[in-house]
């Protein structure tokens, strides 16, 4: 890995959202990648990962858990993304969801980053709330079920299908 | 050993309460321990439970148990098959206000047909799908990769390194 590799922010709130992230994993072997999540105990895990595939340490930030209905909350995620984007510097922002995404997502692509919304498997019938906000300012738009994705060539943005994390 | 999860965010009290109901009348309560979340209302009176586990402990509490019993969570099934311990799963649904809207009436009809998966549309099954799985009467789940599809990897890939490559 050298210093020109990509900067990559990967981030998920706990739960479903960050075990679909952790199953992108191999997507971001030789970059230098930061985990955003909730929870400070999946560090282990992830630094095991990296370890066990030959990677350099990723960087590692928690945000407090917000749901949208918690302004106050949300406020201070969204305060702690900010902080966490001009710390990182990322070249790409890679996300499954659900607020902390939207947020690095939105944050990410206003700095000039490019970005990846992998929207929830758990959304079989419709996009996620945040997915459908989200989805259109990203930069790959990817959903995890065929009947949902947009012909190529519609708009060309997407939600596009390339197979799920399971 | 059954270990009740019902995901970490939100409690789902109907799952819980469906549970200890089947403990008291199958006398299975010593077998199962769960994790209900900081704000169930309901107590269980037949078996142990937690609010929230953390991450490692979380892992043991699963890699010990038999049996799964969830939500129609996707952070609870993906790891009940990376980890090929067969699922009972009820799902949450909207109009209840256990969740936003009905993703895990979704989720539940499109993973139930999986080998290891069992789902129950209501409480009113779930007691004759656990006393199924606690009579050894249920496939082990199928063993899936601990990553993502490789496609999707790839697409996700070649998009980090084709800006790296624009930048």
């Amino acid at each position: 890995m050298s210093d020109k590799s990509p900067r990559v922010l990967a981030v998920a709130s706990g739960g479903g959202h960050w075990i679909q992230l952790c199953r992108m994993i191999p997507a971001w072997d030789g970059c230098h990648v930061t985990y955003v999540t909730t929870d400070p105990g999946f560090r282990t895990e992830v630094e095991a990962i990296a370890a066990a595939r030959g990677q350099q340490r990723p960087g590692y930030h928690v945000v407090i858990e917000a749901n949208r209905l918690q302004k106050m909350k949300l406020v201070r995620a969204l305060t702690q993304m900010v902080w966490i984007l001009l710390r990182v510097r990322p070249d790409v922002v890679i996300t499954t969801g659900a607020a902390p995404g939207y947020f690095a997502l939105r944050l990410g692509a206003m700095m000039g980053c490019r970005t990846v919304w992998l929207d929830s498997i758990a959304n079989a019938e419709e996009l996620s709330m945040a997915g459908q906000k989200a989805g259109k300012h990203a930069g790959l738009w990817l959903t995890q079920w065929e009947h949902l994705a947009t012909q190529d060539g519609a708009d060309g943005k997407g939600p596009h299908y390339k197979g799920t994390v399971i | 050993m059954i270990f009740l999860t019902v995901g970490s965010h939100e409690p789902f009290d109907r799952l819980v309460r469906c549970v200890d109901d089947w403990c008291g009348a199958s006398g299975h309560g010593a077998d199962v321990f769960g994790q209900i979340t900081k704000r169930a209302e309901y107590s269980p009176r037949h078996f142990e439970t937690v609010p929230t586990l953390g991450p490692a402990e979380y892992d043991k509490r699963f890699d010990q148990a038999e049996i799964i019993v969830s939500h129609a969570g996707m952070g609870s099934i993906i790891t009940a098959l990376s980890k090929q311990k067969p699922i009972v799963m009820l799902p949450r649904r909207g109009h209840l206000h256990e969740t936003r809207n009905d993703h895990q009436f979704a989720t539940m009809q499109r993973f139930r047909s999986w080998p290891g998966i069992l789902a129950a549309e209501d409480e009113a099954e779930l007691p004759g799908l656990l006393d199924q799985v606690a009579d050894g009467g249920m496939a082990t789940s199928q063993k899936i990769s601990p990553f993502a599809d490789d496609q999707l990897v790839a697409a996700v890939r070649n998009f980090i390194y084709d800006t790296a490559q624009t930048r």
